[in-house]
């Protein structure tokens, strides 16, 4: 499955230290269905948060996040029930170690922009562009730049994952 | 230019004379773990992607302890996809309730993980096996997927940052403490994609349990990984053990570090973390009242036979409050039949705790031990965070097994001194 590489969508904000407890607590964890993760999705933090996505929205959804975001568990529930729950990019000032290798390897935008982040508030609308990694936000017409993504990184988000990097690899 | 432990052993598992900090690599593991709430989602995956045959089943390591035993249908079914799948490729370290443990207590103890090793496990806590003087880091379940299929996994080559600890420790002040204490220093991404090398005279002194707990919470900071460099305690405790070849590997003394900090241990005190961050430390004795409905001695944390040796040796002859259940968890069975014949089981017993089989169980809100609605509980286990162990209005604080079992007595938290 490829990324869309150009992003619209509106902005929901959390702070600093969101943590894999709080975007998906262990009581859901005794299944590895996305569709049952998402109806859960951030419920440690906002229990209304999959409520609101459901509204009907002609743009996107976007979680903008201060740092740390995905602190503690590895459990690669928290971004899965993210990408289900139709969140289309993460932006955070910085992501904890696991949470970032694990949206790469599942395929999950994420980009990295201190200032995006300090910013950009809830219900602001977004234009992400990942390739080039530019931010434009259309409600307050700013733009912000995000950290590019290192070569070998690119290499696994465009094969669409660590899994397709690998049978890719093995092709050859 | 010289390297650190942590650089020496990744160069050597991607075929390099020397790595550099940033560098991407794609290393050969030595061992990849998984349990039964990550194994099932790498399972589905190395399916997915076409897998028939693990790339060594003597290296491939499962082992069901969250859920385990089974706390309901959901996890039952987990627990049984990874027994099906070590059936079907003859995986010589799966391990099933009665002989399971905690993973990050059981590896170590059973002679799997060793010094030089280079160890995934899709479980944020597999830094632990740092303290062998081996490169461990958590990952998630498609790494272990991808190294259960390829036997590699990709890195980026951390920096490392020195802590060194100096002086002497304090009466009941343990490596849990000295953790607790630089967590609070650094805070929870204090160390951020880095590796925490400990080291020092009080680190030298320190057995293996302490190093093992230390190790255990750098990712409460943040890290890749923690590591202490292996020496004589190391040596003594894995030659017992080793189920194969191991190499002890030094840093260079010309090694270049991220930064360097250090300790004066004599000024460490007992530590506490309050909710909702483990960084939210204060020494014993600046805690007022906390009064508390739970104390939980276990975990991949704290869960050895020598914390319950420090907790047997506070509750000897006292019982736990009126108000307050103490529930003690084993790491493994060794640890429960060690414990069982030195009597330590008899005390908690005795005192009015509760000995569960071994498992991660509360400390992640799983079972045996899930808070209610504003309920307070200290725990020696690795995090506070708000929702961890329960209800999302539950508090939890964290300690050394001495101060939580001194807890359990008074119903509020104290250290032993005060009993």
């Amino acid at each position: 499955m490829k990324i869309k590489m150009e992003i619209k969508a509106k902005a929901y904000k959390f702070g600093n230290n969101i943590s894999t407890d709080d975007i998906i607590p262990a009581r859901y964890l005794s299944t590895c269905d996305a569709k049952e993760l998402a109806k859960h999705c951030m419920e440690g933090v906002d229990e209304e948060f999959v409520g609101k996505l459901d509204r009907p929205s002609v743009t996107g959804h976007c979680i903008v996040a201060g740092k740390n975001f995905g602190c503690g568990s590895s459990r690669e529930h928290a971004p899965l029930a993210i990408k289900e729950a139709g969140i289309s990019c993460v932006l955070a000032e910085s992501f904890a170690r696991i949470f970032y290798r694990n949206a790469i390897n599942i395929g999950l935008p994420i980009l990295e922009s201190k200032r995006a982040s300090r910013r950009i508030g809830s219900g602001d609308e977004i234009l992400i562009d990942l390739s080039r990694g530019r931010i434009t936000n259309l409600s307050k017409d700013e733009n912000y730049k995000a950290q590019p993504f290192p070569e070998f990184i690119q290499k696994i988000i465009s094969a669409g994952g660590l899994m397709n990097y690998a049978k890719e690899k093995m092709k050859r | 230019m010289g390297m650190v432990i942590a650089e020496k052993i990744l160069a050597r598992h991607c075929g390099r004379k020397g790595v550099e900090p940033g560098t991407f690599i794609e290393a050969k593991v030595d061992i990849a773990l998984g349990n039964d709430v990550t194994a099932p989602l790498a399972i589905e995956e190395f399916r997915k992607a076409g897998g028939s045959k693990v790339f060594d089943p003597d290296r491939v390591v499962l082992v069901p302890d969250h859920f385990a035993p089974n706390k309901d249908i959901e996890s039952a079914q987990q627990c049984q996809i990874l027994r099906s799948f070590a059936r079907e490729q003859g995986l010589s370290h799966y391990y099933e309730v009665g002989r399971v443990g905690i993973e990050h207590a059981l590896l170590p103890e059973e002679g799997v993980v060793l010094p030089g090793d280079l160890i995934i496990g899709a479980d944020s806590h597999t830094c632990t096996y740092g303290a062998l003087g081996a490169f461990a880091c958590g990952v998630g379940s498609t790494d272990l997927a991808f190294a259960m299929l390829t036997g590699k996994c990709w890195f980026r080559v951390p920096e490392t940052i020195k802590f060194v600890y100096k002086g002497k420790l304090n009466k009941w002040v343990s490596g849990k403490d000295l953790i607790l204490y630089t967590i609070g220093d650094i805070g929870v991404d204090g160390a951020l994609y880095k590796v925490m090398e400990f080291t020092g005279p009080v680190i030298r002194r320190l057995g293996m349990a302490d190093r093992l707990t230390m190790c255990n919470m750098a990712v409460e900071a943040e890290a890749k990984s923690g590591i202490i460099e292996p020496d004589a305690e190391t040596i003594e405790y894995i030659e017992a053990r080793a189920e194969r070849p191991y190499e002890i590997i030094h840093g260079d003394r010309s090694a270049r570090y991220a930064n360097v900090t250090e300790y004066d241990c004599s000024k460490i005190e007992p530590q506490v973390a309050f909710p909702p961050l483990p960084s939210n430390t204060r020494p014993i004795s600046r805690v007022a009242e906390v009064y508390i409905d739970q104390v939980v001695i276990g975990s991949c944390t704290n869960g050895r036979i020598e914390d319950l040796r420090i907790s047997d040796q506070v509750l000897k002859g006292r019982r736990v409050h009126p108000r307050v259940r103490l529930i003690v968890i084993p790491a493994t069975q060794k640890v429960y039949r060690e414990a069982l014949s030195e009597g330590l089981l008899e005390t908690f017993v005795d005192a009015g705790a509760v000995v569960s089989a071994p498992t991660c169980g509360p400390c992640l809100g799983g079972h045996m031990g899930v808070l209610a609605e504003g309920e307070k509980a200290l725990a020696t286990t690795n995090r506070n965070f708000a929702g961890r162990m329960g209800h999302p209005k539950a508090e939890i604080y964290l300690s050394n097994p001495a101060i939580a079992a001194a807890s359990a007595v008074a119903g509020k938290i104290i250290s032993p001194e005060s009993l």
